[in-house]
């Protein structure tokens, strides 16, 4: 006979408004097996835990039934107090009657008789209890950032000065993302890539950090403390042994044509290319889709088409024969801060959810631009020299419009959020504007000015009282091309007048969305997306850089649009939580995990295609002379998450979850 | 409970207690009209911005939807702004909250227009009855008729140009109308919406 | 090719050439058209801005009658008729509780199984059979006129990009004639407005019409009567005190009809208030006779 103890809590009014409590302890005190029953006020108080272990001591328990709130609040709680009375842990049990009863019903007598039930139901599970000690499982310590702008070059240098291995990969050919692209930086009017670029080379020359730029991840396997990640190290066609980044290659070049990425296509590139001075590696890529050897070869040319890069390298770098390489990393833990991209307002989208602007010429209408573009334009180092002047014709504008929340807050674009940042660098914009043509008019069509952060609302008002922008209160129902000029039929909610401003210059601060093959990637790493494709966190407020997948976090604008402070913060909180990791040799978790009968198990593997995780693994069972018998399946007890899917599906029930057996929860039912 | 937003006006206070009572505020009406929800409207303006009559409107078409929201039945009903909306959708088709605002204005006029209020103008009310009562009666809309039933009704000098010569020697009006075979068809059909439309008065 | 015709009210009185000519251009292109028998008015914007469910109810009858009638698909030239009878359908199909009120006023079966189709869709679907017939209009300059129910709204119209549409562009371009780029193709006329408030009218088409000028066309094309009278019989209103504007207003099917080489009075271009002589002349086709203007 087992000898159970159940405590009733009443959670000062939240339970003991609408259940009897004290009617609850002496219903379940007489159950057969249940060797105690009491309730109190508020069970989780160092005295309510004190009533739980001299119960255990006392009346040497061999269960024990907390009838407070859900599991996910106290069960840790109340385990831990049993364990601290030398009980094991998994022995004890929650039954929640706050959310599933007290908080959701009214009628007291019928509330009573639900706790009961609900208390009787966990009585019987816990009678089948058996003790269960946590999983140990080693760590690797090192860690995979996947995206080298400002968010993933933070958390690696925060992972690598902590003393742990960093392996860094980027996409793209150098590091540096979107903020090495930015003139200045709001609020502080600081030069971006004066900020930046010290962190790029001290990320790059960190003996901690291994940079994979030009990389991009191909497949992950395993699970928390011990992933295998096999990265693409595509072909840059230059040995970055031997470059020494003299640039010769580049001037050699005879396709210098090429609308240039970073420069948002405001300038040209060669076909070999650095993509800025500050590039780092510092070490060119062809780009073989504009290059003229590599169009000849695809078109079946028998003779190079041009080898000019090759023959100004003085250090043999140049090789037209590189393939992609393939390396795996193993690591314990994975931080994504893959960015950002901006919602283009064309014709053609990525997605049918997503529709262009029209009203706005689907972006056909000449020097209408985005945010980036006009970043690029007021840039020092950008394809004007840090001049305001129009793409299509050189000239100075004197009359620009800003448009915000352009995709943002329209769900009719299929974008419902707002993209945080865009209210702040419009209002830069309008002053560093102001700074380049000092007699040019900035208007600014606006929503609402969201200004929240430490010296956010004083510049975006220093825009309006200081330095002459007009701010105007509404959308823009049209964009139109006249002539040289670009009518801008607005409206103005605080005046009630139309406003129709024929401007010289239109800047679309655009939405921001995250990179394209998010979704691939996220699946790669078994996490969630939201509909947009921003990466899930594990919980809103109290895990924002923690994932669903154990030992998988993010930062940045890929988690949600976010500006620098935020990036950073995020970079740096998801560093800590992967040094904390890391401060284990190895890595304790619950043992709800699913285990397989193998002697029962037929190989059918069911399990295998129906778990989420991808915890279902083969195994091959040898007789002694090393005779195949038979395949099972077994689970990998660090990537199982417990969910039970393959308890459900098993046709021959020869796999059973830890805690949750089948005669558990058929007790459990059949006492309801 | 109601809160003083201006001199003599009373902003009711029309939050839903959750109670099943028929919401009796004019967001109320509008939904049942039109099943669209006015507080969707967050004020961006772009409806009035691309509006071709809002130069000419006291209520720009944003204003009306704010009137609404804030339940100011009279002042907004009392209001020419409505029916000088031509219906051309462009609002309807800009609009980033998919409010739909083309409808809802077309929710409001149908609300005085039941009323029986002599708000609506007299030459727009004139012309859309003239109109219907060429379709109830022969089934198709006989230009004559109309413009003599309208004129009857405004008491206006008719139009310069429709009445000259000019449109009758290029054939452009017939002179005699064409009833259709299956005019009480037609009857029954606008008796039928009359009834529905009573219908709703007593269930609101 | 067989299809319902849904002519409307304006087709047989103030726009009876765009009748004539959607008919002279039906045969060469092989297309049969069978007028719903017994048609009534779709309800225009008279119901819609004064009763929903009787605009509803008006239009669906129309839908019923060509579903008795056996038709598949009914072209309805007018774009408000268009509109109307689009409307009925997709409400029918989307609010049951509407639906289950308009049936019983029919009088008859209704499945609502008829594709409600306008005639520039139609005519863009024979661009191909157009270019291959034409002779091509080479050097006449035109501005697409769409106005505002061929296109808005877009759920209902289910017709080309409701801000970028491109159908009338390429009925054009393969009649031989060129289309001009301009902004106001879109906007609205105020047809709706056209007998009680002029002055509304004449502001709103006047600033279409200089855009088109401004824009290099010849002439305007529409693909909607209202438009049509309203731009032809108010033009020169809206001249008044300021340059001349001159822009003859053509339907899309009479300049399908001059690619044809059809006889231009078969057409109906005698009839216009601005006078396609200059058309005419620039083709040079036989210019009709034009009968006298009243102005004022």
């Amino acid at each position: 006979m087992s000898r159970i103890g159940v405590l009733v809590c009443h959670c000062g009014e939240n339970i003991g408004r609408t259940v009897d409590c004290a009617s609850v302890a002496r219903a379940l005190g007489d159950l057969p097996g249940v060797a105690h029953a009491a309730d109190y006020k508020y069970m989780c108080s160092d005295p309510g835990q004190l009533l739980v272990k001299q119960a255990i001591a006392e009346k040497k328990l061999d269960g024990v039934v907390v009838a407070a709130c859900s599991p996910r609040m106290h069960e840790k709680t109340f385990r831990r107090a049993c364990a601290s009375a030398g009980m094991n842990a998994f022995l004890c049990e929650m039954a929640n009657i706050r959310e599933h009863c007290s908080w959701i019903h009214e009628s007291r007598g019928d509330a009573t008789e639900k706790a009961i039930a609900l208390a009787r139901a966990i009585v019987e599970k816990v009678k089948r209890n058996q003790p269960l000690s946590p999983i140990r499982i080693p760590i690797e310590r090192r860690a995979l950032v996947i995206g080298g702008g400002i968010a993933g070059i933070q958390a690696a240098l925060d992972i690598a000065e902590g003393g742990r291995e960093v392996v860094l990969v980027e996409k793209e050919p150098s590091i540096g993302g979107h903020m090495s692209q930015l003139s200045e930086t709001f609020p502080t009017l600081d030069c971006s890539q004066c900020i930046l670029t010290p962190r790029m080379v001290e990320a790059y020359q960190h003996p901690g950090i291994k940079l994979l730029a030009y990389s991009e991840v191909e497949s992950v396997s395993g699970y928390i403390g011990n992933f295998e990640v096999k990265v693409r190290r595509k072909a840059r066609s230059v040995d970055e042994t031997r470059c020494n980044g003299c640039g010769e290659c580049q001037a050699a070049c005879p396709n210098k044509k090429i609308p240039s990425e970073f420069e948002q296509g405001l300038g040209k590139r060669s076909a070999i290319y650095v993509p800025f001075p500050q590039a780092v590696p510092n070490i060119p890529v062809i780009d073989r889709a504009h290059c003229a050897l590599f169009r000849g070869r695809a078109k079946g040319l028998k003779k190079d088409a041009c080898s000019k890069c090759k023959e100004a390298c003085g250090r043999q770098a140049v090789d037209f024969d590189q393939q992609d390489t393939f390396t795996t990393v193993k690591v314990g833990a994975v931080v994504v801060a893959t960015g950002y991209q901006l919602y283009s307002v064309g014709k053609q989208q990525p997605s049918d959810k997503l529709k262009g602007y029209g009203e706005y010429g689907y972006g056909t209408i000449p020097d209408v631009i985005d945010g980036l573009q006009f970043e690029r334009l007021a840039s020092a180092s950008g394809p004007t020299g840090g001049k305001i002047l129009r793409p299509s014709d050189g000239k100075e504008p004197k009359k620009i419009v800003f448009l915000q929340c352009i995709g943002s807050r329209d769900p009719a674009k299929g974008i419902e959020y707002c993209s945080k940042v865009c209210c702040m660098y419009v209002a830069k914009h309008t002053m560093l504007y102001r700074h380049k043509v000092h007699d040019g008019k900035a208007y600014v069509f606006y929503m609402d000015v969201r200004a929240a952060g430490k010296g956010y609302e004083e510049f975006a008002r220093r825009a309006v009282e200081e330095e002459g922008a007009i701010y105007l209160r509404g959308r823009v129902s049209k964009l139109e091309r006249t002539g040289n000029a670009i009518k801008v039929h607005g409206f103005d909610t605080l005046s009630g007048r139309p406003m129709v401003i024929d401007a010289d210059m239109v800047v679309l601060a655009t939405a921001m969305r995250p990179q394209p093959g998010i979704e691939a990637l996220a699946q790669k790493l078994s996490v969630s997306c939201d509909g947009h494709g921003f990466i899930n966190e594990a919980h809103p407020k109290l895990r924002p850089v923690e994932t669903n997948t154990a030992g998988v976090f993010v930062a940045g604008a890929c988690q949600a649009p976010r500006d620098i402070p935020d990036s950073v913060a995020m970079a740096s909180g998801a560093a800590s939580k992967v040094l904390g990791l890391f401060s284990n040799e190895e890595l304790e978790r619950d043992p709800t995990v699913a285990v397989v009968d193998e002697t029962g198990c037929a190989g059918c593997f069911h399990c295998e295609r129906v778990c989420p995780y991808g915890a279902v693994e083969r195994k091959e069972i040898k007789d002694r002379k090393g005779v195949l018998l038979k395949v099972v399946a077994t689970v990998n007890k660090g990537v199982c998450q417990g969910c039970g899917t393959c308890q459900a599906t098993c046709p021959s029930k020869n796999v059973e979850l830890q805690g949750f057996t089948d005669e558990q929860i058929f007790a459990a039912i059949s006492a309801l | 409970m109601s809160l003083a937003i201006g001199p003599g006006q009373r902003l009711e206070d029309s939050v839903s207690d959750g109670s099943s009572h028929p919401d009796s505020s004019l967001a109320g009406d509008l939904r049942r009209a039109t099943g669209l929800n006015v507080a969707a409207c967050y004020q961006c303006g772009k409806c009035s911005a691309g509006c071709p009559m809002a130069a000419e409107m006291p209520l720009k078409p944003h204003q009306m939807l704010r009137l609404a929201q804030l339940d100011l039945r009279d002042e907004l009903l009392s209001d020419p702004s409505p029916w000088l909306c031509l219906t051309c959708e462009t609002c309807t088709a800009r609009c980033p909250n998919e409010v739909d605002p083309a409808r809802l204005i077309d929710g409001l006029r149908e609300i005085v227009f039941k009323s029986g209020s002599a708000v609506a103008p007299l030459r727009l009310r004139a012309f859309h009855k003239a109109f219907l009562r060429q379709i109830r009666r022969h089934g198709r809309v006989f230009e004559v008729g109309l413009i003599v039933d309208y004129k009857r009704r405004t008491g206006a000098l008719f139009d310069d140009v429709l009445s000259a010569p000019a449109v009758f020697r290029r054939g452009k009006l017939a002179l005699s109308p064409s009833n259709i075979e299956g005019r009480d068809e037609v009857r029954r059909i606008f008796e039928a919406c009359g009834q529905a439309a009573a219908r709703k008065e007593v269930h609101s | 090719m067989k299809l319902g015709y849904f002519p409307g009210c304006s087709l047989h009185s103030t726009a009876k050439e765009f009748d004539l000519s959607l008919k002279a251009v039906a045969g060469p292109l092989d297309v049969e058209l069978e007028e719903i028998h017994d048609w009534s008015c779709c309800g225009s914007s008279s119901a819609h801005a004064t009763d929903h469910l009787l605009s509803i109810a008006l239009a669906a009858r129309n839908l019923s009658l060509a579903e008795q009638q056996g038709l598949s698909q009914v072209m309805a030239p007018c774009a408000a008729c268009f509109s109307r009878l689009a409307t009925a359908r997709h409400e029918m199909a989307h609010d049951e509780e509407q639906a289950e009120l308009v049936r019983p006023m029919l009088a008859r079966p209704f499945k609502n199984a008829v594709e409600v189709q306008n005639v520039v869709a139609l005519l863009q679907g024979l661009a191909g059979r157009i270019k291959a017939k034409a002779t091509p209009l080479t050097g006449l300059k035109v501005a697409c006129y769409y106005g505002c129910l061929l296109v808005r709204p877009p759920e209902v119209a289910q017709f080309d990009d409701p801000e970028d549409p491109t159908s009338m562009e390429q009925v054009v371009a393969a009649t031989g004639a060129t289309a001009v780029r301009w902004s106001r193709r879109l906007d609205c006329c105020g047809a709706g407005f056209s007998l009680s408030r002029v002055g509304s009218v004449v502001r709103l088409g006047r600033a279409i019409l200089e855009d088109a000028k401004a824009s290099g066309a010849q002439a305007v094309v529409v693909a909607c009567p209202m438009c049509h009278s309203n731009l032809d019989l108010r033009q020169s209103a809206m001249e008044a005190r300021r340059a001349s504007l001159g822009l003859p207003i053509l339907f899309l099917t009479q300049l399908v009809g001059l690619a044809l080489k059809l006889d231009p009075a078969s057409l109906g271009l005698e009839r216009h208030f601005v006078s396609a002589v200059g058309v005419m002349r620039a083709l040079a086709a036989p210019a009709p006779q034009q009968l006298p203007a009243t102005r004022g």
